[in-house]
């Protein structure tokens, strides 16, 4: 009965293709070989004789004479320390020019984890991007979509933290990316040495649309091995809306009802099986998720990025090459943020205040309002809160961004002034900076050097002095120092 | 088991075709077995064309193929009742998830299911019942100490008509599956009674006297439900928002402080990490009613996002028969369900394979009727022996885009006694709970007066208008008199509406309490005032608010609450004196 060889095919529309054979497992793969080459398929329908597959490579090229071969498995993806370091297809092919890796076969797609294993979660992961790592923590096992709308940077953005993040393995899994972003992450993860902690599974635009489909589910098998071998492994991946986009082509090719704007009904499900993989493994490792999710027109309730809000805990909304203050929301910050340092969730809810205030302000200046000295007080603030905290190309320890708010907040305001409790004023507030008055500070921001990365308009001073250090080959080595100090705690 | 065995003949997601050649049942339970029967999938017969019945699979269905055999039960998917529940965390179809994760580790294995009550442990029973006596379904034949609770053995809900009890055992240990008692009918026919006893999840248990009105409130200690959009014991109430709005938060401190008996918690396809968080901090909190665990009382559902669909629709049905079990012991239960759209969608998926004619946003067209017969499980009922006990609903909805013209929220706010609308712009602006209170109704009674409540609608209506008008014309083109009314509400809106579920005392209030706030809040925005300007009366009304906060978080009556109260009142003389 296996490897029995079928060549009639009944039916192609689309990537799918329609064999009578018997014996035939759901799920099952099998090779078809055609005049475009030899690809595999899945088997994802059965009804009565008729078996439904799916062409990885797609239907084009297929004749009706093309050999279809089962292989008596499901779809599995090897599993070894090689991976690190190697790009592979969505299908597990190599993509580098690397040898094919075919030992420790693993199956993907396996079982849900059973909630009463689950633990809370109580890791941060340090990113060196104050606008996460202060404002909206990072947590190991979380999962979290970057809402972002095209032509946002938010590869640049993904590929920022793999370098930077404080984890053991990044799985980095690209759908639908275009070709140069691809070698953007592969250039920019080789530069900094990152990629021998990387696995990369890349379906890039112009391959068969069944791959594109895989990539999650193949990178998340891959992540929860390393995870149960005690690595805290993040999963990048980008970007989502792709992927949900692949899904509603493959239902509508097979004739299903579509529920809203031609999405199968069941997105949400499909999307929470992906992010729920996100898991701490008590006395193990873990799996954190970042994933892009680009919300076609800005619109946040378009089914994607609204499933993707009721699945995920919390959302960072990247806009205007920041990452937003106002909408973005971790939801599991609180477990971590009151066990970093004393002051953070001070600074946290402070600095966030103010820039509001900052806002409110803007807008009345924008409609001929007269400035208040309070006005300009805030405003001075803002210029400086976005110099120096939103920048995303920034690569600064929590400690030291906590300080640098400090350092803001002191040379915009009088304690007083910021609303926070003078416990931690007295404790925390820059000694000798005092409160310079509004008409002292051209002085300080008149300074001409300027850093490679500061945006023109940084006016913080402190800022500056701090980047010299950060070098761009020092990062990695700094992040591996952290790495050492936390993992014994994590184990206690 | 019956040797009633059909084939399978399609295989499409999780719908399987099978062929059959004995009868079957709608909706009864069968398992397809996956290659040489080592693993036995379950399953749920849902339509019967010809010799074809089409099952949903609780599972994934990797591995099936043409032709594998498929038993048929002739049971309907039903959940087992008896002492042991509470406490427990189950899945959808009632697998207890530890021990589970005891047997299988990380991971939920396919095909893996073990007996909701386990069957070894021994039950102190003392029987109530005694020979000769006459019982209907639903009577007590004996207690069984659960936690603290006096867990009743009941007769079967499904047996019919008189019987009359032909033995019963003496007092002492039991496991679940023993008889206490054998039954008799006039006809001569014997029955025997277990501790445990089963029940289809999809139909109502019927075993009492008669359904009352639902008119007693339920309190739940958040400000703005118990005094504005209150729930009845035996009520239902539907809580939509967009994602982020606090829905869930919402139902956790439901989940603590409402004035039940039991508290019902259906996790029906959301976040795995919220019903852990429930998991492992409820059993260290203590309830303020008993002084014991919080968990002794609760009983949690946990069908998550990533776990199978099917049994995802299951469960919320599983929590709602449990939920009328302990009604049925004369106990007050509240059933929690998020979100309910994830099992309408579920019903929407299962539709959609079964090729059925797609309603609104491919909803099936029985959608309404079903979520109406679900709600309509909740209720007061009066039992044979004259206790009253009660199941309340709360279901959670999470309408996509937040918009609530949506066909799940519409259907739900049919059937319900209550509607706690979640709105964007008020958790937006960190006002929690962020329930509108503009657009949410409640048909049931306040804890406090009507036309007090009334009043204080008036006035959060009427500042919502300033507030709107000043978006327009400005402060400065609003007169004080208007201003003062939206500051009025601002203040109502800041100190009674607003509540911080982190702060201890502030996160719930008896009922007690809330009158006397509520009293004095209305005193206080009646106080005729006068103010120089806008800027005077802002800084007035900001300095209340924040003594008002401190109020909050003070204990009832205690010195504090009192010397912050005189402070108010002090406060407030000034400014009345300056209107004179």
């Amino acid at each position: 009965m296996q490897n029995k060889v079928y060549h009639r095919i009944d039916q192609i529309t689309g990537n799918v293709i329609v064999v009578k054979a018997d014996g035939v497992i759901n799920g099952e793969l099998a090779q078809v070989d055609s005049a475009q080459g030899v690809s595999l398929a899945q088997v994802i329908r059965l009804e009565n004789e008729n078996v439904f597959l799916q062409v990885f490579a797609g239907g084009r090229g297929i004749g009706t004479d093309a050999k279809v071969k089962f292989l008596g498995r499901t779809m599995q993806i090897p599993f070894s320390e090689n991976l690190l370091g190697r790009v592979f297809t969505g299908s597990g092919e190599p993509r580098d020019n690397g040898p094919e890796i075919k030992e420790n076969m693993i199956d993907i797609g396996g079982p849900s984890v059973n909630p009463a294993k689950r633990i809370i979660p109580r890791n941060m992961v340090r990113t060196g991007i104050p606008m996460i790592d202060v404002f909206n923590t990072l947590v190991e096992s979380q999962k979290l979509p970057i809402f972002s709308v095209a032509g946002e940077p938010y590869n640049e953005l993904l590929a920022q933290i793999a370098l930077q993040a404080e984890v053991d393995v990044i799985i980095l899994g690209g759908m639908g990316l275009k070709h140069d972003d691809y070698l953007f992450f592969r250039d920019k993860l080789d530069e900094s040495g990152a990629l021998s902690r990387t696995v990369m599974f890349v379906h890039t635009a112009s391959d068969p649309t069944v791959e594109c489909l895989l990539v999650p589910d193949v990178a998340l098998a891959v992540a929860e091995k390393y995870a149960q071998e005690d690595k805290r492994v993040l999963v990048l991946l980008t970007d989502m809306t792709n992927f949900a986009d692949s899904m509603k082509e493959v239902a509508i090719t097979m004739e299903q009802i579509p529920s809203n704007r031609g999405y199968p009904g069941d997105l949400y499900s499909q999307l929470a099986a992906r992010y729920e993989k996100a898991v701490d493994f008590e006395g193990s490792g873990s799996i954190t998720i970042l994933a892009v999710t680009t919300m076609p027109g800005d619109d946040v309730t378009h089914p994607v990025p609204d499933n993707t809000g009721y699945i995920t805990e919390g959302q960072f909304y990247l806009k205007n090459g920041r990452i937003e203050p106002f909408g973005s929301l971790s939801r599991l910050k609180q477990q971590v943020n009151d066990r970093t340092r004393d002051d953070h969730r001070v600074i946290m809810d402070t600095m966030i205040q103010l820039y509001a205030n900052y806002k409110e302000t803007l807008e009345k200046q924008s409609m001929g309002f007269r400035m208040s000295d309070w006005d300009s007080k805030l405003l001075k603030y803002g210029e400086q809160f976005e110099a120096s905290m939103m920048d995303i190309s920034m690569n600064t320890p929590l400690e030291e961004a906590l300080d640098n708010g400090w350092k803001i907040l002191a040379d915009c305001f009088e304690p007083a002034e910021t609303g926070i409790q003078s416990k931690y004023t007295d404790k925390f507030w820059p000694k000798q900076a005092g409160a310079p008055k509004a008409d002292q500070v051209p002085e300080e921001q008149a300074e001409p050097e300027q850093e490679k990365n500061a945006k023109p308009k940084a006016e913080s001073d402190k800022k500056k002095k701090a980047k010299p250090e950060q070098e761009e080959n020092a990062k990695p080595k700094a992040g591996s120092d952290k790495k050492e100090k936390a993992k014994p705690e994590k184990k206690a | 088991m019956s040797e009633n065995i059909g084939k399978i003949i399609g295989v499409n997601g999780n719908l399987l075709k099978v062929e059959f050649n004995t009868p079957v049942i709608q909706n009864e339970v069968a398992y397809a077995c996956v290659g040489n029967g080592d693993l036995k999938l379950k399953a749920e017969v849902i339509r019967i064309r010809g010799n074809t019945a089409e099952l949903q699979v609780f599972e994934d269905t990797v591995g099936l193929k043409i032709g594998d055999p498929v038993e048929f039960t002739g049971d309907l998917l039903s959940v087992e009742l008896g002492p042991g529940l509470l406490t427990q965390v189950f899945d959808g179809l009632q697998n207890p998830l530890p021990r589970l994760a005891e047997e299988c580790g990380f991971f939920l294995q396919r095909g893996k299911y073990l007996p909701a009550l386990p069957r070894d442990t021994k039950w102190a029973y003392t029987p109530v019942a005694n020979v000769g006596d006459t019982v209907t379904a639903g009577d007590t034949l004996g207690t069984i100490p659960e936690g603290m609770f006096d867990h009743c053995v009941m007769v079967p809900f499904g047996i019919r008509g008189k019987w009359t009890v032909e033995s019963v055992v003496t007092a002492g240990e039991y496991t679940v599956e023993e008889v206490v008692a054998v039954l008799k009918d006039d006809k001569g026919n014997a029955r025997e009674c277990q501790i445990m006893q089963r029940w289809p999840i999809k139909m109502p248990i019927k075993a009492y006297a008669e359904r009352l009105r639902p008119t007693e409130s339920m309190a739940s200690g958040l400000r703005t439900i118990d005094t504005f959009f209150p729930v009845a014991k035996g009520g239902t109430f539907c809580v939509p928002g967009p994602f982020g709005a606090g829905k869930t938060v919402l139902q956790q401190i439901m989940s603590r402080h409402a004035e039940v008996d039991i508290v019902i918690i259906a996790a029906c396809g959301e976040r795995a990490g919220e019903v852990v968080e429930t998991l492992r901090e409820f059993p260290e909190l203590t309830d303020p009613r008993t002084g014991k665990s919080l968990m002794e009382r609760t009983l949690i559902i946990c069908n998550t996002s990533s776990m199978p669909v099917a049994a995802r629709e299951a469960s919320v049905y599983t929590g709602v028969t449990l939920a009328e079990y302990y009604r049925q012991m004369g106990l007050d239960v509240l059933l929690l369900a998020d979100s309910t759209s994830r099992w309408a969608q579920a019903l929407r998926e299962m539709s959609g394979r079964l090729e059925e004619i797609p309603g609104e946003e491919a909803f099936p067209a029985y959608l309404e009727s079903v979520i109406a017969s679900f709600y309509e499980r909740g209720g007061v009922v009066r039992l044979n022996n004259g206790e009253t006990g009660s199941v309340t609903i709360g279901g959670t909805v999470s309408p996509a885009g937040g918009n609530f013209e949506e066909p799940v929220t519409q259907a739900t706010l049919k059937v319900v006694g209550a509607f706690h609308g979640l709105s964007r712009a008020r958790s937006d602006a960190r006002r929690y709970p962020a329930i509108d209170p503009l657009d949410s109704w409640s048909k049931y009674p306040s804890v406090v007066e009507l036309d007090k409540v009334a009043k204080a609608r008036k006035m959060l209506r009427d500042g919502s208008e300033v507030g709107q008008m000043m978006k327009v014309v400005g402060e400065e083109g609003t007169s004080i008199d208007d201003f003062i009314q939206y500051m009025k509400s601002e203040y109502i809106d800041a100190t009674y509406l607003q509540q911080n579920a982190f702060v201890e005392t502030d996160a719930a209030n008896s009922v007690e309490r809330q009158k006397y706030v509520f009293d004095r809040l209305l005193k206080l925005v009646d106080t005729k005032m006068k103010f120089k300007d806008q800027g005077q009366a802002r800084s007035f009304f900001q300095q209340l608010t924040q003594t008002c906060r401190d109020w909050n978080n003070s204990e009832f009556q205690s010195d504090e609450f009192n010397k912050i109260e005189e402070q108010m009142t002090k406060t407030l003389a000034e400014v009345s004196d300056y209107a004179e």
